[in-house]
This record gives structure tokens, C-alpha cells and sequence, in this order.
């Protein structure tokens, strides 16, 4: 089948197919080759002509949500749209999960749903549900197809207003009447949503304001986020090109990591509430910040009225409802990363004028003293696996590997983030905005379809891997061979650390009890179980993960009461930080004042 | 603890250190008019916690499907240019026009207001009627059924005027707002 836009379906052409017909050509015809998804009553007529066709692939799924987050996975690590088809009712709801996630983290995906069919719609029907009033909030837009005639426009809108603009999620409702209905099919081409115009040029005078901004600053620090990630290839480019042309010290959020190289000689290391001492002062102290793709979250910000007071900022993003949202812009630039960037680059190459590096040099000074903290320092220990020694052991094993990262989301993810060195975009994949604990397992899944030779690793802690465990069965069953790197520490580790700074250590129902025993379980999904308790059995039990040609459940037995830091408390601002070593326990449970209290 | 006072917007987070005035504007929306599109707009207001002091949709553009919605809000000039940011990236939306700051837009609700009463009550609800130029749309020989078109605080006053001569009930229809001049919103 062609792939080519409106090849094999120019407009004008008239042929009268069924609403399922229509649904797999117009996903043919928008390039998708892998869908995720699970059968039910309402979308019966579609899986009938997916099983008579062999151009697309269906990966059948356990459970609704971990289509949405294999469809997250598919989409992060190749830039494409994710693709899932559910049923009505339930499916739809169990959906709701990941499509929050995407739209939370800006990941372009179209979920097709099932309804029942149009004469019962409201009538409480067996298996329905108000999809379209449900999934409202937590999609970038969403369709109910009552017309199968409006079916293909739809499903190619729904493409376009997915990967267009800030990406997003996008669910097509289509009830079982207009999958059986006969109508018209029309290819891509020439669609485009009659109103929805993203701006991607940014505006010229703002962008010879921030140059003039940029070549004045003595103390300047680039913020990039996930929207660079998002922009696509070229944008990490002419990003990498900025920093090296302009010797400014830069630093990425969570979604964001990878863009620029962790190995480059001016990377400060992620910023935010677990991010590094060096990136989170210099935000604190510089004077001229450049955001490019990131959205100033509170974890990044902290203490709103104390964060970076004394910089001018420059904001780039596609979406103009994150500028100034949270924090005032002097320089605001709505407009596509790369475009701006591009821009930007060109006006100081069509100038010379670049930043002069001697203008920088007591604020790279002040940087290198800060580098000096150490501050992801934590004490080795001989007897058992400190989890940080984890992931520096997992990195360096890993490093010849074409290598993808996942994780779920607690303590794991923020060392994880710490400590595993991303030199290329798109090879991390983490549920930043929403935060849901059992992204990590399914979105692995999804990265391993889109990249089956490659080493995928789903960095997983013992509470979040048992939220979509049942996936396991879905890698086994299309033989991917996805690693879960589980740092079983016996305690949903991130919970327990607040508890412990806020509750006066009152673990309340943080401690995993009863746990599985991870390696029977993975004998019983029918992959390989490995379990590893001491520091000097680690490399070799790590080196067996990544030969091993199966999927892998790993059980890294970790020290049970690590705490991730540095951390900035809620409610503190940037240079109150609290450092990991040198923190005693007392100190830790004062951390946070009643006010910080409050907040989550 | 004291915290400084900032000017920098409301978090959630820090809500009660926020000392931006808060503003009343009218905001005039231009949508497709189809299913849910106000469920929608609503929906993010309700969603983002904004207000909605008043408001009115209509179809006002049959062959292009277009609707004109017009909402009051209160909130801080931020909090206002974020509403008007989040409307605008919602599909459906055409575009968003802040009358309050593009200036001096006619903004003009309807009301029509039952009055019921007899002898020097009654005559004097006429009277006050005549005054205000609304009209009668429907009498008995016990009450009144006044229409009554103008700017929110003339319709205000009239009501509170109708207070004490036998008020039954008030409908309105909430502002309907349009600027000055030649130019139109973007459809």
C-alpha cells in the first residue's frame, strides 16, 4: 500500500467503501504501520478487516491502558503519530489514563474508540459511555462520527491536528452503525482543519530583541524542554549549534533531556525539584535565560516568587498559553523550536555577531565551582546496592548499545534521570506532566515495535512495573524483547521519602508487602527472570539482561531507604536546596515548612 | 513568614499572595458551530477554575456554521491573557477578540421582567417602565411582562426599582457585546 499522501486515494475519486474499510485505508494512507489496541463488541466490524489485510500491524494488548502508553512509547522514540484502537465503554475509559499522559506531555497520538451505534447513543446502552464528554479535558480535541460520508475527513483531520502545532492527543469516536454504513472515502491530500493554524515562524522583531538580549548577557543560561524533543531532529541540531556558537551553559527538563548531549562541555545537568546543584543555581543567579520548549512547571520552578529574579527571559514555544503562564516573559516568541532557533542563529550569523565568550568567563567561574558540589554524590556500599551504583552500572554496560530508555515514575525515574547520560533526543521516555506509575513497562513495549533490534530498558521501581505488569505478556507474545530493570527497594520509594520530610516518617502504606517474586513471575509471563542483591554480582547479572534475547524481568534488590537527591523542598526556591550526603535524618523531617506542607 | 510581595502570577501554589487588580472583560469568541463546542468552552473555564460572569451563544453565520460566544470573566491581566491563550488553542475556535481592551465595545444584555400588582403599584411600574423605554409584551389585568434591552447596570436598576412594586421573576439574556467601528473579528 502506497504511503504517499492522497496516492492511493486522490479527492474526487469516488468509491463507496464500509466506515471499517474507510477507518484502515485512512490509516494507511497517513503511514501507519502499527497499531495497538484490544477487541470489543463496539469496534468489532474494524478488527474484521484488520484480520483480512497485512499491511498493518495490531499489537494486541492486556489492558486499555497500556495500548495508550505503548502508542506514547512508539510515538516519543520516532517522532511519528501512536495509533490505538479500543472499544466502547470500558476500552474507552481505560484509555482515558494515557491520553491525559499524552496530552500532558504533548505526544501525538490518535486513539480510534468504538461506540455504540447512533440510534442508542444516550440511551445507557450496554457498553456505552459519553467517550466524546469524557475524553474532552484530556485530549487536544476529539470527533463522534455520526456521518460515515465524514469518517475520512475526520480520521485524516485528527492526523494533522495530532502532529500539528503542539502535539496532542486526538480520539475519534466512531459508533458501530457507521463502521457497517457505506460512503465515500477521500485521501489526505489537501486536508488541513478548516480553523486550526498553529503559528511555527516566529516573529522576526522579537527575535532581533532576543539576539540583542542574548549578546549582552554575562551570566546567561539556555532552559530546553520537550518541545525541542518534540520540533524534531533539526531542532536538537540548530539547539547543539546555539550552545556551541554561543558557549552558554545549558540545561533541560525532564521531557527534554537529550537534546543536547550529556557528554557536551556545557551541560549542567537537569534543573528542577531533583535536578542538579549547578543547573538549579544557575537558574537562580543568571541574567539572561532562554527557554526553549519548556512550559516553567512547578517542578522546574520552585518557589514561583523567587525563581530566577534576576534574569530577563526569552520564551520560545509553539504554544502560546504556556508564555506567561506562570512566569512573566520579557521576550515572548510563539513560533516552532527549530524555525526560531534557526532564526535565531541566522540573524547572528548574518551579523557575526556572536556572544563573546570573555563576557561569560567568571559566570562559567561560578559554574565550575558549583560542579565542584558533587551534588549527585551518595555513599558506596560494599554489602548492598545502593540504586544510584544501579544505574551507573546499568549506563556504562549499556553505552555501546543502540540503547532506549523508559521508566515508571518515583524515585527510580528522578535517578534515572540523574544518572543514565542521554546524547541523542528521543531515546528517553518518561511520563513527565501527568506522572503515572506504570507508564514505563507498556511504553517500552512501544519503543521496542518501532525499534525491534534495538536494547530497550524500562527502568522500573517494584511498585510502579506491578501497575501494567500484565503487559509482559504482550512482549512475549510478539517476542519483544524489552528489559525491566526493577530497583526493588520494597517501598514505593518516593512516597516513603515524603513521608519521611513531611509525616514525621510515618510510612503509611508505602511499604510493598508482598511482594511478587519477580523471577517466577517472569517464568510464568514465559521470559527470563534474573535477580541480583549484591554490588559485585551486578555487572555480570546486568551483561545476562542485555544477552539474554527474551524480555527480562530483573529484580535489582536496592537499598530500601535511599533518598533521592538534591532536592528542592515545596514551597523553597532554588538555592535553599537540600544536598544528599550531608543531610542528617533530623533535618530532613524539618525540611519543610507548614506552608510547604500543603503543596504536592 | 512574610513573603515578599511579587508580581509574579498566580500558581496555584501561591494564590494568596497574588495582588494584581482583578479585571472585568468581555471576551467575544468566534467558533464552528458544531457539537460540543460550547461544552468546550465551558468546560475549560470550569477546568482552569476561571469565572463566568455571563453568557450568551448564538449562531450568528448559518452557511459558514459560526457561532458568537460572549463571556464576561474576572481575573488578573494574566489570568485574563490566559483565557484568552486557552481559547484560542481550542480546535474549534476561530478567534478570540478581548472587547475590554480593544476598547469601548457596545455591550448591551436584554431582559424581560414579570410584574405583578394592582392599583398605584401598578401604575407606577408603568411609569418607570416608560422611563426605562421598555416595552409591555404582555398584560393581564394583574401583572405585566416588561422587554427590556440596554447595559447591564440600567437592566440592574430597573429590576431593583421593580423590586418593590410586585417583582415575580427576571430572565436575562446576558451581555451581547460587539466593538465600534468598521472592522469585524477574524471568522
Amino acid at each position: 500500500m502506497k504511503h504517499e499522501n492522497g496516492i492511493s486515494g486522490m479527492s474526487g475519486e469516488e468509491e463507496l467503501m464500509t466506515g471499517a474499510e474507510i477507518v484502515l485505508k485512512a490509516l494507511a494512507d497517513q503511514g501507519v504501520t502499527h497499531i495497538f489496541g484490544y477487541p470489543g463488541g463496539a469496534v468489532l466490524p474494524i478488527y474484521d478487516e484488520l484480520f483480512q489485510q497485512d499491511q498493518l500491524r495490531h499489537i494486541l494488548v492486556r489492558h486499555e491502558q497500556g495500548a495508550t502508553h505503548m502508542a506514547e512509547g512508539y510515538a516519543r522514540s520516532t517522532g511519528k503519530c501512536g495509533v490505538v484502537l479500543v472499544t466502547s465503554g470500558p476500552g474507552a475509559t481505560n484509555a482515558v489514563t494515557g491520553l491525559t499522559d499524552a496530552l500532558m506531555d504533548s505526544i501525538p497520538m490518535v486513539c480510534i474508540t468504538g461506540q455504540v451505534p447512533t440510534h442508542l447513543i444516550g440511551n445507557d446502552a450496554f457498553q456505552e459511555c459519553d467517550t466524546v464528554g469524557i475524553t474532552r479535558p484530556c485530549t487536544k480535541h476529539n470527533y463522534l462520527v455520526k456521518n460515515v460520508n465524514d469518517l475520512a475527513r475526520i480520521l485524516h483531520e485528527a492526523f494533522h491536528v495530532a502532529t500539528h502545532g503542539r502535539p496532542g492527543p486526538v480520539v475519534v469516536d466512531v459508533p458501530k452503525d457507521v463502521q457497517f454504513a457505506k460512503g465515500r472515502y477521500i485521501g489526505p491530500a489537501n486536508i488541513e482543519h478548516k480553523t486550526y493554524r498553529p503559528q511555527v515562524k516566529g516573529d522576526p522583531v522579537a527575535i532581533e530583541a532576543a539576539v540583542a538580549l542574548l549578546l549582552q548577557a554575562r551570566r546567561p543560561l539556555i532552559y530546553s524542554g520537550g518541545g525541542v524533543i518534540n520540533s524534531g531532529p533539526e531542532a536538537s541540531h540548530r539547539l547543539r549549534e546555539l550552545v556551541e556558537k554561543s558557549g552558554f551553559p545549558i540545561t533541560s527538563t525532564l521531557m527534554g533531556l537529550g537534546a543536547y548531549p550529556a557528554s557536551g562541555p556545557n551541560w549542567l545537568g537537569m534543573l528542577g525539584m531533583h535536578g542538579t546543584y549547578e543547573a538549579n543555581l544557575a537558574m537562580h543567579g543568571c541574567d539572561v535565560m532562554l527557554c526553549v520548549g519548556a512550559r516553567f512547571d512547578d517542578r522546574i520552578t520552585g518557589r514561583l516568587d523567587a525563581f530566577s529574579p534576576g534574569s530577563k527571559k526569552i520564551h520560545i514555544d509553539i504554544d502560546p498559553s504556556s508564555i506567561n503562564k506562570n512566569v512573566r516573559i520579557d521576550i515572548p516568541i510563539v513560533g516552532d523550536c527549530a524555525n526560531v532557533l534557526g532564526d535565531i542563529l541566522g540573524l547572528m550569523h548574518e551579523r557575526k555577531a556572536w556572544p563573546d565568550p570573555d563576557n561569560h568567563r567568571d559566570w562559567w567561574r561560578d559554574i565550575a565551582r558549583w560542579r565542584r558540589r558533587d551534588c549527585l554524590r551518595y555513599r558506596p556500599s560494599d554489602d548492598f546496592i545502593m540504586p544510584q551504583y544501579a544505574l551507573e552500572r546499568l549506563y556504562a554496560l549499556t553505552r555501546g548499545h543502540d540503547t532506549y530508555i523508559t521508566t515508571e515514575v518515583g524515585q527510580h525515574q528522578m535517578w534515572a534521570a540523574q544518572f543514565f547520560r542521554f546524547e541523542e533526543p528521543n531515546r528517553w521516555m518518561t511520563s513527565g506532566g501527568l506522572g503515572t506509575m506504570g507508564y514505563g513497562l507498556p511504553s517500552a513495549i512501544g519503543v521496542q515495535v518501532a525499534h525491534p533490534k534495538s536494547l530497550v530498558i524500562d527502568i522500573a521501581g517494584d511498585a510502579s512495573v506491578q501497575m501494567t505488569m500484565q503487559e509482559m505478556s504482550t512482549a512475549v507474545q510478539y517476542r519483544l524483547p524489552v528489559k525491566i530493570f526493577i530497583l526493588n527497594n520494597q517501598y514505593m520509594g518516593m512516597v516513603r521519602q515524603w513521608q519521611q520530610l513531611l509525616h514525621g516518617n510515618r510510612l503509611s502504606e508505602s511499604y510493598s508487602e508482598a511482594l511478587p517474586d519477580f523471577v517466577k513471575l517472569a517464568e510464568a509471563f514465559g521470559c527470563h527472570g534474573i535477580r541480583c542483591a549484591k554490588p559485585g554480582d551486578l555487572d555480570q547479572a546486568i551483561r545476562e539482561m542485555i544477552e539474554v534475547k527474551s524480555p527480562v524481568l530483573f529484580d535489582c534488590r536496592v537499598a530500601n531507604l535511599a533518598n533521592c537527591f538534591p532536592m528542592i523542598p515545596s514551597g523553597k526556591a532554588h538555592h535553599e536546596m537540600l544536598l544528599g550526603e550531608d543531610v542528617p535524618d533530623d533535618e530532613i523531617e524539618q525540611a519543610i515548612g507548614a506552608e510547604g506542607k500543603v503543596l504536592v | 513568614m512574610t513573603k515578599p510581595a511579587i508580581d509574579q502570577p498566580a500558581s496555584a501554589y501561591f494564590l494568596e499572595d497574588r495582588k494584581d487588580p482583578i479585571e472585568a472583560h468581555t471576551l467575544s469568541i468566534v467558533v464552528d458551530n458544531e457539537p460540543g463546542v460550547l461544552a468546550r468552552v465551558i468546560g475549560l473555564f470550569s477546568g482552569r477554575g476561571y469565572n463566568i460572569e455571563s453568557l450568551t451563544v448564538s449562531e450568528t453565520e448559518h452557511e459558514a456554521h459560526v457561532s458568537r460566544i460572549t463571556i464576561v470573566t474576572r481575573g488578573t491581566p494574566m489570568v485574563l491573557q490566559q483565557i484568552k491563550s486557552q481559547l484560542e488553542r481550542l480546535v474549534p475556535v476561530h478567534s478570540v477578540a478581548d472587547l475590554t481592551v480593544s476598547g469601548n465595545a457596545i455591550e448591551r444584555e436584554l431582559a424581560l421582567v414579570k410584574v405583578a400588582g394592582t392599583g398605584d403599584h401598578r401604575v407606577e411600574a408603568l411609569r418607570l417602565a416608560d422611563a426605562f423605554r421598555a416595552r409591555v409584551v404582555d398584560a393581564t389585568n394583574a401583572s405585566f411582562v416588561f422587554e427590556l434591552t440596554g447595559k447591564t447596570g440600567k437592566v440592574e436598576q430597573f429590576i431593583s426599582l421593580m423590586q418593590p412594586l410586585g417583582l415575580v421573576e427576571v430572565v436575562r439574556t446576558g451581555i451581547a457585546a460587539i466593538s465600534r467601528g468598521v472592522d469585524r473579528l477574524r471568522v
